[in-house]
């Protein structure tokens, strides 16, 4: 695909310019490092901290050692070697003298990140952190009387948050500061998060919460996977399609007949399968149900992708604007959810729906009314569904994807996009492969304890942040 | 995988063929949208969207069969040299053919009896055709100059060889859609056998509109949205008009037929112009489908070919189908009132017609066709019903493989049912095939 170029980023990162941008104290957007098969985890060692009882830090240290990156558990034995990662073991913290053992320890290794390092702090859950004796050192909460739980203790793994964002809009060089709310019993279902935020795949995550609790039982394996992305003809849908299928998924790449040139090329080139779709169609959700059902026996994975903007101020907002973005981005989701949910055989077990939603759904933005309220409402659509899928082993989640460089973003006017491509810690505009790593994984069986979440992909955009 | 012993010899049964998916591009008039694209340009599209559809890529099918009426000398290999270029396992063998008009059915037939037979598990049949890209020879005269030229080893031979130009010889001759033995266009021995049947300009002019409204519906209710992909930014056919009616058809003059006795009935709106475009479909046992999921939309089931003596007998040039019906027919068990659907290959709306009109003659159906009475009636609620080619248009070779892709989805989509496909061709000659589902 042909990528809308960042004149900018490329004069300020090379020769004279990147000179007179140091002088100047211009943004210098860093080169993010990005996933490449076969490349190591980590550009570094992997320090592990522990914040008082530290109950994961044990785990966490022997599946960096099994992904093979160098573990340390003291900055000194860096012997001054830049640190790829620095995965700090939070989530026994309830007291504020906790949050003072934290900057001890982290301060320091913060400063030795290498380029593209990864800052990770594991908390628990804050509501979790509430109950009084749910802590590590089973101590009740102090202060408060009978009936308010560990106050301390919540308020003090919320601060964990504040923290984590501030990093994210202090660390230079590409290096990503995220949070992983661990909850009780998570187990090992800690595992795949932990290496996902670490990896080159995450480039454009940082500044965010990301909860993970227990997995369910995991499903009978069966064959090749089966992800299903709508609106794969271009953009992040073709890319999302072209990381399921990297990593092993035959994909079924549907959007509208019209986009047929495009999506036989897409789906030729992941040698998966095109489907004519129009998401708003009054037939597609029995037609998606059943060809999944027939064709696969069950989709492993569903990706709703497939979105539209009509962008009006809101008072100039006609009624055909609104239904089509509402149709498409929200009503379209709904029921096709509720069709392949309902249709025996039409998904596998353990199948996972991941929906793409818009930090301006989150922030609100001008103009976007329409927009804005579909991509909030799939924010509802996750959490609503994250309990009765976990149910059935099934799991729901969204990301929020902010500037990325795609022919959308290429046409916005120069100003507003360059404003929106540097308005993030980052510096700069996301990649379609960036938002497609993040679905695909929450696509893959690996995030089974991600459930109801929604998960920006935006380089900590300050829309909303 | 481990090899399941082969059976023996004996134990080979001829097997049902299946049709499981079709796809063509849209057709574009000659000269319009795909001006810039080759015949192999059109048929790599029309397989890579069948490839696509039915999720094939990196797959090695057992043959791909395809041709071109209007052929390169370049494209003498072109459907191995278009699967080159596709998205299947390039060790997918493949092959071309030629049967004019009736190309891209022939390479069904063919296809389908290597699969019958036991020797292809699944294939892709089809043909493109590119009147806007159509080969341009030299002058006979200047082609021997040339290979002369081509042979000669020193200068003073070159020299000779070029002193046997002639000023005549400069001019192209590009293709005519013409008979070679007759020098006739095929739209004026059309004319003539309209003539003879006295097809009247009215009922052409209500074939061609019924072949467009009917097209156009099919479109609407996206029938099509799994049969076509759309190629170089053209979603539909560009020849399609919705909004036309009798009245705008019955203003064209008419083009062919204008030096006989009768009054002229065939114009442009009743005929198919030149075409551009490519249809593919895929076939394979119901095992191999099943295998991958894929829905089988219908069986083909039998074909029969015919020709016709225009050059000595006075013979309608497009009436071989006429001959080849009856014949299909009888060896099947069947009548025309056995059939759901018949589809005949539009290439003049007096071309059907006539085909029509034979039929229902007692004289013509005991004398000519050796039976016991009329052939019958065909009933017009179940001839063409997704439109054809007045309305599509008529990349030569393209046009079997889209009637076959259509008439076995408007099969599968009444669930069931049995249906006819005829088409006529160039040098009198005709297939036609029975499709079940
Ligand atoms: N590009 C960004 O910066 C950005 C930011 C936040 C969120 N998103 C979201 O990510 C998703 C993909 O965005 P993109 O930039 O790749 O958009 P895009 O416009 O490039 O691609 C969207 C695709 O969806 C298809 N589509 C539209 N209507 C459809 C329908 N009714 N049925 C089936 N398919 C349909 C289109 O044909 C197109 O191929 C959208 O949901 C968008 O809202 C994008």
């Amino acid at each position: 695909m042909e990528l809308p170029r960042d004149p900018y980023g490329d004069l300020v990162r090379s020769g004279p310019g990147a000179a007179a941008a140091r002088r100047l104290g211009l943004p210098v957007p860093a080169r993010l490092r990005r996933y490449a098969p076969g490349q190591e985890l980590l550009t570094g060692p992997a320090l592990v901290l522990r914040v008082g009882a530290a109950p994961l830090a044990a785990d966490v240290a022997a599946w960096l050692a099994a992904a093979g990156a160098r573990v340390l558990d003291d900055l000194d034995a860096a012997g001054g070697e830049r640190l790829g990662a620095v995965v700090v073991d939070a989530s026994a913290a309830r007291r504020v003298p906790d949050l003072a053992r934290l900057r001890e320890l982290l301060a320091p290794a913060f400063r030795c990140t290498a380029h593209g390092g990864r800052v990770l702090v594991l908390g628990a859950v804050p509501a979790e952190a509430g109950v009084p004796g749910a802590g590590p050192d089973g101590e009740p909460g102090e202060g408060f009387g009978e009936g308010f739980g560990d106050v301390e203790g919540r308020s003090v793994q919320q601060a964990l948050d504040g923290l984590v964002r501030t990093l994210g809009k202090e660390a230079r060089g590409g290096t990503t500061v995220n949070l992983l709310r661990v909850a009780a019993g998570a187990g090992a279902a800690l595992r795949s998060p932990l290496e996902f935020l670490l990896s080159a795949r995450a480039a454009f995550v940082s500044g965010q919460p990301l909860l993970v609790g227990p997995a369910p039982a995991p499903p009978p394996a069966r064959g090749r996977r089966v992800v299903v992305v709508t609106g794969a003809a271009r953009g992040i849908g073709a890319a999302i399609a072209e990381v399921a299928a990297r990593d092993g998924a035959h994909v079924v790449c549907a959007d509208v007949a019209a986009a047929g040139e495009q999506l036989a090329r897409v789906a030729n080139r992941v040698r998966g399968s095109a489907l004519p779709l129009d998401v708003t169609a009054e037939g597609a959700p029995r037609a998606l149900a059943e060809h999944l059902r027939r064709r696969f026996g069950g989709a492993d994975a569903v990706v709703h992708n497939a979105g539209v903007t009509r962008d009006r101020s809101f008072v100039n907002l006609d009624e055909s604007a609104w239904d089509t973005v509402l149709g498409v981005n929200l009503a379209a989701p709904l029921r096709l959810t509720a069709e392949l949910l309902r249709t025996d055989g039409a998904l596998a077990p353990g199948a996972r729906f991941v929906c793409l939603s818009s930090i301006n759904g989150l922030a609100g933005a001008k103009g976007q009314a329409n927009y804005a309220a579909s991509k909030a409402g799939l924010v509802g659509l996750v959490q609503a569904l994250a309990e009765p899928l976990a149910r059935r082993g099934m799991a729901a989640n969204a990301v929020a994807p902010g500037f990325i460089e795609t022919p959308m973003t290429a046409a916005m006017p120069p100003l507003p996009r360059e404003v929106g491509r540097r308005a993030s810690s980052l510096q700069q505009g996301g990649l379609p492969v960036d938002v497609a790593e993040v679905v695909a994984w929450l696509a893959s069986p690996g995030a089974a304890g991600v459930d109801g979440q929604v998960l920006r992909v935006d380089g900590q955009h300050l829309t909303g942040a | 995988m481990t090899a399941a012993p082969p059976p023996s010899r004996a134990a080979r049964a001829v097997r049902p063929v299946a049709v499981v998916a079709g796809n063509r591009t849209p057709f574009a008039k000659a000269g319009g949208r795909y001006a810039q694209a080759s015949a192999k340009d059109l048929l790599v599209a029309a397989v890579d969207g069948l490839v696509a559809r039915t999720g094939l890529a990196g797959e090695r099918l057992g043959e791909v069969v395809a041709g071109a009426v209007l052929k390169h000398s370049r494209d003498l290999n072109l459907t191995r040299e278009a699967v080159l270029s596709t998205a299947l396992d390039p060790a997918t063998p493949a092959y071309d053919v030629s049967r004019a008009c009736a190309t891209g059915l022939e390479t069904a037939v063919l296809l389908a009896g290597k699969i019958a037979l036991g020797q292809v598990e699944a294939g892709i049949a089809g043909g493109a055709d590119s009147a806007s890209d159509a080969p341009v020879a030299v002058d006979e005269g200047l082609r021997r100059v040339l290979l002369a030229l081509n042979r000669a080893r020193t200068p003073g031979a070159r020299l000779k060889a070029l002193a046997g130009l002639r000023p005549g010889q400069v001019v192209p001759e590009f293709p005519r859609n013409a008979e070679a033995r007759t020098g006739l266009s095929m739209g004026e021995h059309a004319a003539r056998t309209a003539a003879h049947w006295g097809v009247s300009r009215q009922a052409q002019d209500e074939l061609a509109l019924a072949s467009h409204r009917n097209l156009a519906a099919a479109y609407e209710r996206g029938f099509f949205d799994d049969l076509l992909t759309p190629y170089l930014g053209l979603r539909r056919d560009a020849l399609l008009r919705p909004d036309t009616t009798a009245e705008k058809l019955a203003a064209l003059e008419p083009v062919f037929g204008r030096d006989l006795e009768v009054p002229a009935t065939m114009t442009a709106g009743n005929s198919t112009p030149l075409t551009d475009g490519a249809a593919a479909v895929l076939l394979s046992t119901d095992e191999w489908a099943a295998e991958r999921g894929l829905d089988v939309l219908a069986h083909l089931v039998d074909a029969q070919t015919a020709a016709v003596d225009h050059v000595h007998r006075g013979e309608g040039l497009l009436t071989a189908p006429v001959h080849a019906v009856p014949v299909l027919l009888r060896r099947n068990g069947l009548t025309l009132d056995d059939l759901d659907l018949v589809e005949v290959h539009e290439a003049f709306a007096s071309t059907v017609l006539a085909t029509l009109a034979a039929w229902e003659d007692e004289e013509f159906c005991r004398e000519r066709l050796g039976l016991d009475g009329p052939l019958g009636t065909v009933d017009r609620a179940r001839l063409n019903v997704a439109g054809s080619s007045l309305a599509t248009g008529h990349p030569f070779a393209a046009t079997g493989a889209r009637i076959l892709a259509t008439t076995a989805k408007l099969l599968a989509e009444r669930g069931g049912g049995r249906a006819l496909i005829s088409i006529c061709a160039a040098g009198g000659q005709g297939i036609v095939a029975l499709v079940e589902a």
